[in-house]
């Protein structure tokens, strides 16, 4: 595969994940301010730090008011990490690789595109917010789903989903974080009926409410941390998407799992060890944002090596090149 | 709806006959629209332009800020060829693509037909598409132009024309695809019942041809198309093809020159590359043998397609059979290298270099329309009856300061199909662009893009000024009985699994 080709998968496919993530946080707040006792005041601001563009915001918007942040994250085409920014890149890098992804993908991502790019137009789209949040969430299972089931599962598929969960891993890990925090500093809240339904909506937010009933019963911050962190067998669990991520990558260079060649397969390697060896009462005592933010470093070393050994455009080695075409042409 | 209010006027109608009945050959299609019901055909023409743009099929405009992407207007009403004709059509573009390939190859070798002064030397030697880089070189079996896209256009005569051949990276072969993808769509009935020839096979077509083009000792040689990127206006249609050939759309940063030999960059290293499709001009190929300011094409590509060691379609340097110069004398350049007359007629050309012919175009420029030589897309064009007296004054000015570069031509009457304006049906002007792969032999797609001015009483056809395309529909001569539609799904089907509960 060309590797401006698979550059391309990969940004494609992390492009939409973000703009699925970024709405799943916009559609939680919307229904925890909704809960929220009267004369509560509304956090908004710490949406905006979870995608890491506080500075940015800050220096257009005066004040984080519930519409200027939803604006920010939803339509502001000048915000790289907005819905609509997330899905023109991820509509962009599909248009050059089109004749790779298969059609229904191109088709499912194109109209997604155009939905969203209606919706900013209309203006009216955010008097329903949950219709059209729960609406990107919904087409990015279907892109999701469409390349599961029309791509052949090789190398371009791989790419795709390596994207994808080192996407979703850092997307859950900045969930958890900011709202461990806010959630730990308000300590007169802790162990009332509000703090519960605080961190139900941090579950909610990954979809992992249901799933973590079932797995822990009773809502208790450990056990949430423990869920989205460690959980080997929920889909956004951070660690669920680390090990995906490693089988992909693994795939792709044909190094046998448990040896690595090259500098991301070994880092992602020691991160998938780590997280299965981890403790959560060892985590928050050290500090679960220290542990998330070093995990936030090393998920982008990742993503660097996969550039550095897989996409970047090398000069070739005349020697080398001489021996390839042999093994070609026998 | 009703087809009697519909106005042929005084043009050549390809669906009606002058009495306003429809011909023969669209009577199926003609029934049809009649029983649709009032609305249904704005309809299906509505949910036409939606699927355009969910899918995409889009190209650039020039001179717009990046990124604009428009849809190709598409109208529902076909033209219809008939079976006869195409017939005619097919021979006299195999025969001109022949002889414009023998024009080409001996330009770039003894110039023979220069030393029988059957052409000007100075024509072919100033031509902008003449490369004294290729001189001498052999393209595989001698062809240099494996894809053409020649334009025709239908007179008021009812005789056909060639209007232009289009020897660099004709395009608009896609929309013929994609066109009759989505009339299948809408009028199944018709086609069940108008033995429509089929266009769908022209990638595999292509890519045999392409293939072809390899060294004899590559066993499975590695095509791959070569595309601008993005932005250019075609990029649709490279990514379409590629996608539909099964091979890899390259960028010339994907490519690099190493060891004699072209390699595309890939996760796994360099991979050789046999056969370039290119859909680059000459000019932007090559920085080392070209332009050297180009950052689309690959350094060191020409020296290694004179080693043999790479094909390229089209080949380098045979865009200087396009220049409309030039075109003037295929007439001559067929009866020269075949010794035939042309099957298909030039439209009478005014070749502003010859002293005559000049002074005739600049007393008559009200009636003619005159083309600059080297300029494809409309631009760069005067249509003498539309046009006004400061444009006619300034482009006189222009075709005395330079001659060489300029045609001029009779305004022709382009023939008209019915076309869907604002809930009716009108004429418009149409023209027609067959697709030609020369290979081991020529295959000529029957149809092609039919483009169609959608302003009222407009001659120009172009994407970018206007126009729109139409599905072609090229009927087959001998009906086919189709004896296998049976309905059967096949002898012991197994049950599906399901819950017994």
């Amino acid at each position: 595969m060309l590797s401006r080709v698979a550059d391309s998968i990969y940004w494609m496919s992390r492009y939409v994940e973000r703009a699925e993530n970024v709405a799943r946080f916009v559609d939680v707040n919307l229904n925890l301010m909704l809960d929220s006792p009267s004369g509560e005041a509304q956090q908004w601001l710490p949406l905006v730090n979870i995608t890491g563009d506080h500075a940015d915001f800050e220096k257009r918007y005066p004040v984080a008011t519930q519409h200027d942040v939803i604006q920010f994250l939803t339509f502001d085409r000048d915000n790289p990490n907005s819905i609509i920014s997330c899905l023109r890149s991820a509509r962009e890098n599909a248009r050059s690789v089109r004749e790779v992804i298969s059609s229904e993908m191109w088709l499912q991502l194109n109209s997604f595109y155009l939905m969203v790019n209606s919706a900013a137009a209309g203006g009216s789209s955010l008097d329903t917010p949950h219709d059209f949040f729960n609406q990107v969430k919904l087409s990015s299972h279907l892109f999701m789903g469409l390349t599961d089931a029309t791509m052949t599962q090789g190398e371009g598929w791989h790419f795709c989903r390596l994207g994808r969960t080192l996407e979703r891993a850092d997307k859950t890990s900045r969930i958890l974080d900011v709202k461990y925090f806010i959630l730990l500093r308000s300590v007169a809240d802790v162990g009332t009926p509000f703090d519960e339904v605080q961190w139900a909506a941090v579950l909610r937010s990954a979809s992992a409410f249901e799933m973590y009933r079932k797995r822990h019963g009773r809502i208790s911050p450990n056990a949430i941390v423990e869920f989205l962190l460690l959980d080997p067998e929920f889909p956004r669990a951070i660690r669920f998407c680390l090990n995906t991520a490693r089988d992909s990558l693994h795939a792709i260079t044909g190094t046998p799992i448990g040896t690595y060649r090259k500098a991301p397969e070994k880092l992602l390697g020691q991160l998938c060890s780590d997280l299965a060896y981890a403790n959560v009462e060892d985590i928050t005592t050290e500090g679960l944002h220290e542990y998330l933010d070093g995990l936030q470093t090393n998920m982008n070393l990742v993503s660097a090596g996969v550039y550095e050994t897989l996409f970047a455009r090398r000069a070739p080695e005349p020697r080398a090149l001489g021996k390839e075409r042999l093994q070609k042409h026998e | 709806m009703k087809l009697g209010e519909y106005e042929v006027g005084s043009f050549f109608d390809e669906m009606f006959a002058e009495n306003g009945r429809p011909r023969a050959i669209a009577r199926p299609l003609a029934r049809n629209i009649e029983s649709l019901p009032p609305g249904e055909l704005v309809n299906r023409q509505l949910a036409a332009d939606r699927a355009l743009v969910q899918s995409g099929i889009t190209f650039n405009v020039y001179g717009e800020s990046a990124g604009i992407e428009k849809t190709l207007p598409f109208d529902l009403v076909p033209r219809i060829v008939a079976a006869v004709e195409w017939d005619r059509i097919e021979r006299g573009l195999k025969q001109r693509i022949r002889a414009l390939n023998l024009f080409i190859d001996d330009l770039y070798h003894n110039q023979k037909i220069i030393k029988d002064k059957v052409v000007p030397g100075e024509i072919v030697t100033s031509s902008k598409g003449f490369r004294k880089q290729c001189v001498g070189l052999n393209p595989p079996r001698g062809v240099w132009c494996h894809i053409t896209g020649t334009d025709l256009v239908r007179h008021n005569d009812g005789q056909i024309y060639v209007l232009e051949d289009n020897l660099r990276c004709p395009s608009g072969v896609s929309y013929v695809l994609e066109n009759r993808r989505l009339m299948k769509s809408l009028f199944p009935e018709v086609f069940a019942a108008s033995h429509i020839r089929p266009v769908s096979n022209y990638p595999i077509r292509l890519r045999d041809m392409l293939e072809d083009l390899a060294s004899e000792e590559v066993s499975s040689p590695r095509v791959v198309l070569l595309t601008p990127g993005i932005y250019n206006s075609a990029y649709f249609e490279h990514s379409f093809l590629a996608q539909q050939m099964g091979i890899e759309l390259v960028e010339g940063s994907d490519l690099v020159v190493s060891d004699g030999f072209v390699w595309m960059r890939t996760t796994k290293g360099f991979e050789r590359v046999d056969v370039i499709y290119r859909r680059i001009d000459d000019d932007f190929i090559d920085p080392e043998a070209f332009r050297p300011d180009s950052m689309l094409g690959v350094p060191g590509l020409m020296e290694v397609y004179k080693s043999g060691n790479v094909a390229m379609a089209n080949a380098p340097g045979s865009g200087v059979a396009d220049d409309k110069v030039v075109y003037a004398y295929v007439p001559r350049i067929i009866k020269y290298y075949l010794g035939e007359d042309p099957i298909l007629p030039n439209v009478p050309t005014y070749i502003c270099a010859e002293p005559d012919d000049l002074k005739y175009v600049l007393e008559h420029l009200p009636e003619l329309v005159v083309k600059a030589a080297n300029e494809s897309g409309g631009y760069g064009m005067l249509i003498g009856p539309h046009s006004r007296e400061e444009e006619r004054r300034e482009f006189a000015d222009r075709i005395r300061a330079n001659p060489r570069n300029y045609i001029a031509q009779p305004t022709l009457s382009l023939s008209r199909v019915p076309t869907l304006v604002d809930g009716h049906l009108e004429g418009r002007h149409v023209d027609l662009r067959p697709y030609i792969l020369y290979g081991k032999d020529i295959f000529v797609l029957p149809g092609g893009l039919t483009r169609v001015a959608l302003k009222k009483g407009s001659l120009v056809v172009n994407s970018s000024q206007g126009g729109g395309s139409k599905d072609t529909w090229v009927l087959a001569e001998n009906p086919l009985t189709n004896g296998d539609k049976s309905e059967n799904i096949g002898p012991g089907a197994t049950q599906m699994a399901g819950s017994t509960a």
